[in-house]
């Protein structure tokens, strides 16, 4: 497609040129995030290239001393507790906005987007600054609250491209069934929404898990979560240790995305297949 | 008029079906408002939770960051003596003696309260060189044995200078404009107007243009790098524009202090981008890439050519080849083809991709706060350094109030003209 049937010298030269820019650009995008993953398994103490050689000592560090291991379990906690409300509570207010007789869709939906587009730095100051009055920061439920905020659009974007093609014909069926709503609801829609939901879920986990902001304002010491403990360990001092955890935050957020994409991918082909 | 009554009008009534003619038409209507009110009230109570959440964890926090911009009571509160004295003094020159007398007895309250250093700090940041003076004639007033107060305010000539007293009756009023003006280098003169402050005091402005430049030098980078690869992508084969876009994806999946720890690895003294420019020759010693503004904006350009790319991508493959096979076979030559049948269909994608990184890079933190050297921090940096260092919630709301406005403007410009639904990238 790029190059016409009967191509000129000058065509082939764009286009050799083209790819070539293009590789360049591909690399630059690749390299940097596979970079981490041979130096974390160096035997060494330095990111210098050749390897001196193979070794898993510095994911013994990361999942073998107590500060690492809190910080994992800290992310854990909140990650669920985010995800756990966000899904919840999106899934809910996108089935209240695919119904058309919602009120003032065009004001709410800008306003549910808006923890994306506020810099994330106003979030984390305003949180701090609130939550320590209300008592809730240095508190776990703080950090989920303050999660929920950035993760519960993706839930809501998600959720309500999955409901867009759910036809609202098979609730009434099921109430004319004899359905209770509730029943109805576990019954009939869920099963089919349950991609989009789920792939909601991931999103909100992932950023809940990568989020460092917010934490690093909101955190007491004994609840730095992973990433916190990766940013603190970026501005003192440079540990191979830290080229380890990136490796495992990326692997988790990789496939965590990549499982989230292929179940929107899938419920929005349900909705292709049911229209 | 009809005889049914609001409360009859449920739908299980309806469905029992009353013939038409018992039903006053416009009761039926009404009926039929009600019930759709009361959908309309079950689907706002299905998203009440979330909004009120939001409201809470959210919508509060920075309404109250803003506010604080703009409500400093501290001097206010510390000083209620002088500010009933300054209530009728017009500006001009010295105040009464009154008002030197209020002063200093507002002063020793405080120093006995324990909170002569916060006045202090307050005042010290809206007149430099305020907090030792305060703090020095605390501590004559305190050892001052006999000697009346008014003498000891006298003998400290700051308190007789002539911008003394105008700050201070300006901070007895505890809606101030004054943090906000200061957070873009302005201030009020003497003589009411607003004037810029002196040079050396200036900081703010060169931080917002910092950060406009930053960020517009990332938004070319990011178009550069990124246009002809989405344009690639568009025109092969699916299969390969399936890998080729996996190559774009997986990095945009990888979270940004991942990416910006493998930066920091890559361009350090003996890391691999210094390496290379060795091995070609480019460079002929290693250079200091980290803590610099050019490995700042490297970093973000690879965290920004995703958001860049993928809106201009998802306009480019809606475009059908054949277009410009028939721009060529009317004559045109490639480069007219592209300026006059292909650019202006990318435009709107060229435009989303290029605002939402604009947008996005006005707000970074972690990348310049770890890649960034002292003089390449940010707005949100010097948001964060007044919080965590300085103390002073007042600046940093002020800093924060401009950079969302800055933000929501952008941001307003693109939901005009592009539309919210090219933000749906997942």
């Amino acid at each position: 497609m790029l190059l016409s049937p009967y191509p000129t010298p000058g065509e082939r030269i764009r286009v050799a040129l083209l790819w070539l820019w293009c590789g360049l650009v591909i690399l630059f995008l690749l390299v940097p995030i596979l970079i981490p993953v041979p130096l974390s398994f160096n035997s060494g103490a330095f990111f210098i290239f050749p390897l001196e050689g193979l070794s898993t000592r510095w994911y013994e560090v990361v999942l073998g001393t107590q500060r690492w291991q809190s910080a994992i379990g800290n992310s854990l906690i909140v990650a669920f507790g985010t995800t756990l409300i966000a899904t919840t509570l999106g899934t809910l207010t996108a089935i209240a906005l695919s119904n058309e007789k919602f009120p003032g869709r065009r004001i709410v939906m800008p306003l549910l987007l808006s923890p994306l587009i506020v810099p994330v730095v106003i979030t984390a100051v305003g949180s701090y600054l609130f939550y320590a009055r209300v008592g809730l920061a240095s508190t776990y439920a703080g950090i989920i609250l303050a999660h929920t905020a950035l993760a519960s659009p993706f839930v809501v974007v998600t959720v309500g491209a999955s409901l867009t093609g759910f036809d609202r014909n098979l609730m009434r069926a099921a109430a004319i069934s004899g359905a209770k709503p509730l029943t109805a609801f576990f019954r009939v829609m869920l099963p089919l929404i349950l991609p989009g939901v789920l792939s909601g879920a991931a999103f909100a986990f992932v950023t809940s898990f990568d989020e460092v902001v917010v934490v690093q304002f909101l955190a007491s010491a004994g609840q730095r979560t992973m990433p916190l403990e990766m940013f603190i360990g970026l501005r003192e001092k440079l540990s191979p240790a830290i080229t380890a955890a990136a490796t495992l935050m990326m692997a988790l957020s990789i496939v965590l995305l990549v499982v989230a994409n292929l179940l929107a991918r899938r419920g929005q082909g349900r909705r292709a297949a049911a229209g | 008029m009809s005889a049914l009554l609001p409360s009859e009008l449920d739908r299980p009534a309806l469905a029992r079906g009353r013939s038409a003619a018992d039903a006053d038409p416009r009761s039926v209507s009404a009926a039929l408002r009600r019930a759709e009110f009361g959908d309309r009230l079950r689907t706002l109570a299905l998203a009440a939770p979330l909004l009120l959440l939001l409201a809470l964890s959210f919508g509060i926090p920075i309404v109250l960051l803003l506010s604080r911009a703009v409500y400093d009571p501290t001097i206010a509160d510390a000083l209620p003596r002088t500010s009933v004295a300054l209530a009728d003094w017009n500006g001009q020159g010295l105040p009464g003696d009154a008002a030197f007398i209020a002063l200093a007895a507002d002063l020793s309250e405080n120093q006995a309260k324990g909170a002569a250093y916060e006045l202090a700090k307050a005042l010290n940041a809206r007149l430099p060189g305020a907090r030792s003076q305060v703090l020095k004639t605390v501590r004559q007033l305190e050892a001052a044995g006999g000697k009346p107060p008014l003498d000891i305010m006298k003998a400290v000539p700051f308190w007789s200078a002539p911008g003394t007293w105008p700050v201070i009756a300006n901070g007895t009023h505890a809606i101030t404009s004054f943090y906000l003006l200061s957070a873009l280098d302005l201030r009020w003169n003497a003589d009411g107007g607003i004037e810029r402050v002196p040079p050396e005091q200036a900081i703010f402005l060169q931080v917002f243009l910092r950060t406009f430049f930053v960020a517009a030098a990332v938004t070319l980078a990011t178009l550069l790098l990124g246009f002809p690869l989405a344009y690639l992508i568009s025109s092969v084969p699916k299969g390969l524009a399936a890998i080729l876009i996996v190559a774009v994806l997986l990095p945009f999946w990888t979270s940004i202090l991942v990416r910006t720890a493998a930066w920091t690895v890559l361009l350090q003294k003996f890391g691999l981008v210094n390496d290379l420019l060795l091995w070609l020759g480019i460079a002929s010693e290693r250079l200091d890439l980290m803590y610099s503004r050019i490995g700042l904006i490297i970093a973000m350009t690879h965290i920004q050519l995703p958001f860049t790319l993928l809106p201009i991508y998802s306009v480019m493959r809606t475009i059908a080849p054949s277009q410009m096979k028939a721009a060529y076979s009317l004559g045109a030559k490639p480069f007219t083809a592209f300026r006059r049948v292909y650019l202006p269909q990318v435009f709107p994608g060229v435009m989303a991709g290029c605002l939402l990184t604009f947008i996005l890079c006005l707000g970074y933190y972690i990348t310049p706060a770890l890649i960034g050297g002292a003089s390449d921090q940010l707005i949100s940096n010097f948001i964060a350094n007044y919080v965590n260092v300085e103390l002073n919630w007042e600046m940093a709301a002020a800093l924060s109030f401009i950079l969302l406005v800055f933000t929501l403007a952008l941001f307003g410009i693109f939901a005009r003209i592009l539309g919210l639904d090219r933000l749906k990238m997942v």
